[in-house]
């Protein structure tokens, strides 16, 4: 064996550099202190290691970015955990960086001769954070989408090339697959070579003119091996245990609903190590953004990087400690600013709310037996009534319309309600609403339309009011059976089972004693002087309805204020079809496994 | 061991090695990098499609009382090698004014390219990512907001009576003057 390593020896002089390696002289001995660049190290091998295995299993265009996420997310072995790990380990890392920077400047480890090791130090932090930057994108998912165009109009701003620099980034005047293909070739290829390379020199640096230690020393000098190694162990297992622990407590990183340039996204906001740059750009008004964005950054790292120097004045140290720490403070003060005003803003949280509602929504649909389609994840939230549905009732309808109260989305409009409530419209339940004398001049249905002075209205209140309890009973089961058109998914199984009651049921609609027929036609009777009860609230009745409600079928000439959108093309038939949909609780919904 | 450099002759040769061992060496990467670069910089040459009149919506749809309406601007997506016919490529706002009038403003904030949420409860447009906040037309509303100039205003044509066509364009953000992109 020794024969065997002596060979090897000669051939290549390992041993020599295993020596230098572990047997750096520590001066004073091992302190804890001293790990922050091993867990730097530590934590650039795992981004390495994670990168390259989601590399394999990552496609940069805009049909296929979030689409592959979303797979290696949900669908690959493991795939949440790599993630995870890829993501909070590069949280780990700006933090590690903020630490390992404080220790050589309150240590005094920037001064000369070491000015190009703090150099290259300063550097290696721009450049992971030129990672995380173009990182976030890469998903391909709204907050991703939103945040990194307000980070390269902010490029945009820069003075003299600011456009030309942005259409380079973007790779084009808008966002798409060359965006994609550069910010995957900057954050997989042409950064992490320019941070080893950095690391390398970084290191070489450090070894040559050794580490600056901590005065006074505790102890005497000892070699790197084994002591130093251990406690940088120790530390890069607790780096590992933090970051293990995020992984599992958030379930992996998160994944938003795919990018749609035409969706509202309120809820952008920058990775939280950015917000203090975000919150600063809220101080600069309109024209002097590049001072915030660019000129005052600028001057912080100039006067970062000329430490060194400033050190050589007698009070240049001090003067630097306390510039660190009024930076430090100055990041927390705005971070904290940032996080207290979204905290305060009920906007937002319904924005993250929203933000929530569809990046769940497409992952059911993704899973979906239908799969994504060639178009990509974003049509699949195009063509969904239960994420359209409410965006388009919210939108033409809840002006005076509500659904169980709200306007589809949580939200309350300005006017009050001035058309029925269409929750469950068409269901048994929301039918005997209709025919309670009660009820049927609330708001909730006819009260606050012309129709409340109607014939309908006036039926219910007088008529259906002297029912006595058989009449009662017919009307159940005309109830069931007018529901039963409506053919609603929700009722499926009660339709089904009460076959025999609604028999019955539809005998009672178009018999005398209800007198229906005497206004409304139903199949084959009655008469054409209200709203046509066949197939009444069905997918086909629906559509027809918001399509025309004027029609000779509905209202006629009766109506009220109900546009006809279809021809008026206030909404195309796709929207119509989305909204009826949605309307009648038919959607897409994942069979429980 | 140096090389003898006593005699002009074999200074002059010392020198005229090296310059030459420079400009070759220095020589053999200039090709693979011009060829990248002119990859890289082919984003400069690109224009933007944008600019065509768009059927957006109809004056029906828009409420009388001038409240701002968001829409969809549906035309040709082009994306690198795709192009697909019919798809969002952004969206406006639109509202009613007098005399059948619509005024119709790009969502793009001017600040940075956030979207711009319409607020109702306050009665203005709202900037949803640094605090800018905008009057109904569009104009900036408090003098300390940071964007540089009101929201982007739109040309817009009534068609046949009742159909409203939006000449869709983004401009560049932070800057006062509207420059289109």
């Amino acid at each position: 064996m020794k024969s065997a390593l002596d060979w090897l020896d000669q051939r290549t002089g390992y041993k020599r550099l295993v020596h230098e390696t572990l047997y750096e002289n520590v001066p004073g001995g091992a302190r804890w202190r001293y790990v922050w660049g091993s867990t730097l190290a530590f934590c650039f091998v795992i981004q390495v290691i994670t990168g390259c295995f989601l590399w394999l299993a990552y496609s940069p265009s805009s049909q296929t970015a979030w689409e592959s996420v979303y797979f290696i997310q949900h669908e690959m072995w493991g795939g949440w955990f790599l993630r995870g790990l890829h993501h909070y380990t590069a949280h780990a890392m700006t933090v590690l960086l903020v630490l390992h920077l404080m220790q050589v400047i309150i240590d005094g480890a920037y001064k000369a001769p070491r000015e190009f090791n703090f150099w290259s130090g300063i550097i290696l932090l721009l450049l992971v954070l030129a990672l995380s930057l173009t990182g976030y994108l890469l998903p391909w998912d709204q907050k991703g989408f939103w945040a990194t165009r307000v980070a390269t109009n902010i490029a945009a701003i820069t003075p003299f090339i600011g456009p030309e620099l942005q259409k380079i980034i973007v790779g084009g005047s808008d966002y798409g697959h060359h965006t994609l293909t550069r910010f995957f070739a900057l954050h997989a290829g042409i950064i992490p070579g320019l941070i080893i390379a950095f690391i390398v020199g970084h290191v070489y640096l450090f070894r040559k003119h050794g580490l600056t230690p901590k005065e006074p020393r505790r102890r005497p000098d000892a070699a790197f091996w084994p002591d130093q190694v251990l406690r940088d162990a120790v530390a890069c297992l607790a780096v590992l245990a933090v970051v293990l622990f995020l992984v599992f407590r958030y379930h992996g990183a998160e994944l938003g609903a795919p990018a749609d340039p035409s969706e509202q996204f309120s809820a952008a906001r920058p990775e939280w190590y950015f917000l203090f740059l975000f919150e600063l750009l809220k101080y600069f008004p309109g024209g002097t953004e590049v001072w915030g964005a660019i000129v005052l950054p600028g001057l912080l790292m100039v006067v970062l990087t000329a430490m060194p120097f400033i050190a050589n004045w007698k009070l240049g140290h001090r003067f630097n400690l306390i510039y660190l720490w009024s930076m430090l403070v100055g990041v927390g003060v705005l971070t904290a600013l940032a996080v207290k005003a979204d905290r305060n803003d009920p906007e937002y949280a319904r924005a993250v709310l929203m933000a929530k509602r569809d990046a769940d929504r497409v992952v059911e649909l993704a899973r979906s037996p239908d799969g994504i389609p060639v178009t990509g994840a974003v049509t699949l939230l195009r063509n969904d009534p239960f994420t359209q549905g409410p965006k388009i009732f919210a939108k033409n309808c809840a002006s005076c319309h509500r659904y169980d109260g709200h306007d589809g989305l949580g939200g309350q409009p300005k006017d009050k309600p001035s058309a029925a409530d269409l929750k469950g419209f068409a269901s048994r339940e929301w039918l005997a609403g209709l025919l309670d004398p009660a009820k049927v001049d609330s708001v909730h249905y006819f009260g606050a339309t012309k129709f409340k002075e109607g014939k309908m209205v006036k039926y219910v209140q007088d008529d259906v009011a002297a029912f006595n309890a058989e009449d009662k009973q017919a009307l159940q089961k005309a109830i069931a059976a007018l529901s039963a058109e409506a053919r609603l998914k929700a009722q499926r199984d009660l339709d089904k089972r009460d076959e025999g009651l609604i028999t019955e049921g539809t005998k009672a609609l178009i018999g005398s004693r209800m007198g229906c027929m005497e206004c409304h036609k139903f199949h084959d009777d009655g008469e054409e002087n209200a709203p046509d009860l066949t197939g009444y609230g069905s997918r086909e009745w629906l559509v027809a309805f918001i399509s025309n409600p004027a029609h000779e079928r509905f209202y006629g000439d009766r109506n009220d204020r109900m546009p006809a959108y279809l021809e008026e093309k206030s909404l195309t038939a796709q929207e119509i079809s989305l909204v009826a949909d949605w309307l009648r609780g038919e959607w897409y919904v994942p069979e429980r496994r | 061991m140096e090389p003898n450099a006593d005699s002009p002759a074999q200074d002059r040769r010392a020198f005229l090695t090296k310059a030459s061992a420079v400009v070759i060496g220095g020589s053999l990467v200039v090709a693979p990098v011009v060829a990248g670069l002119c990859v890289v910089l082919d984003p400069l040459r690109r224009k933007s499609e944008a600019g065509a009149s768009v059927l957006v919506a109809t004056l029906n749809s828009l409420p009388e009382d001038g409240e701002p309406r968001k829409f969809s601007v549906l035309a040709t997506r082009v994306d690198a090698w795709n192009r697909t016919p019919n798809v969002p490529i952004g969206a406006v706002y639109l509202q009613r004014l007098k005399d059948n009038k619509v005024r119709a403003l790009n969502v793009v904030c001017p600040h940075a390219g956030c979207f711009v949420d319409y607020r109702s409860a306050n009665n203005n447009d709202f900037g949803p990512c640094h605090n800018s906040s905008f009057a109904l037309d569009g104009k900036v509303q408090d003098p300390k907001s940071p964007s540089p100039r009101g929201l982007d205003e739109l040309p817009v044509e009534i068609r046949n009576g009742s159909e409203v066509w939006v000449t869709f364009q983004n401009f560049r953000a932070g800057v006062h003057e509207k420059i289109p992109v």
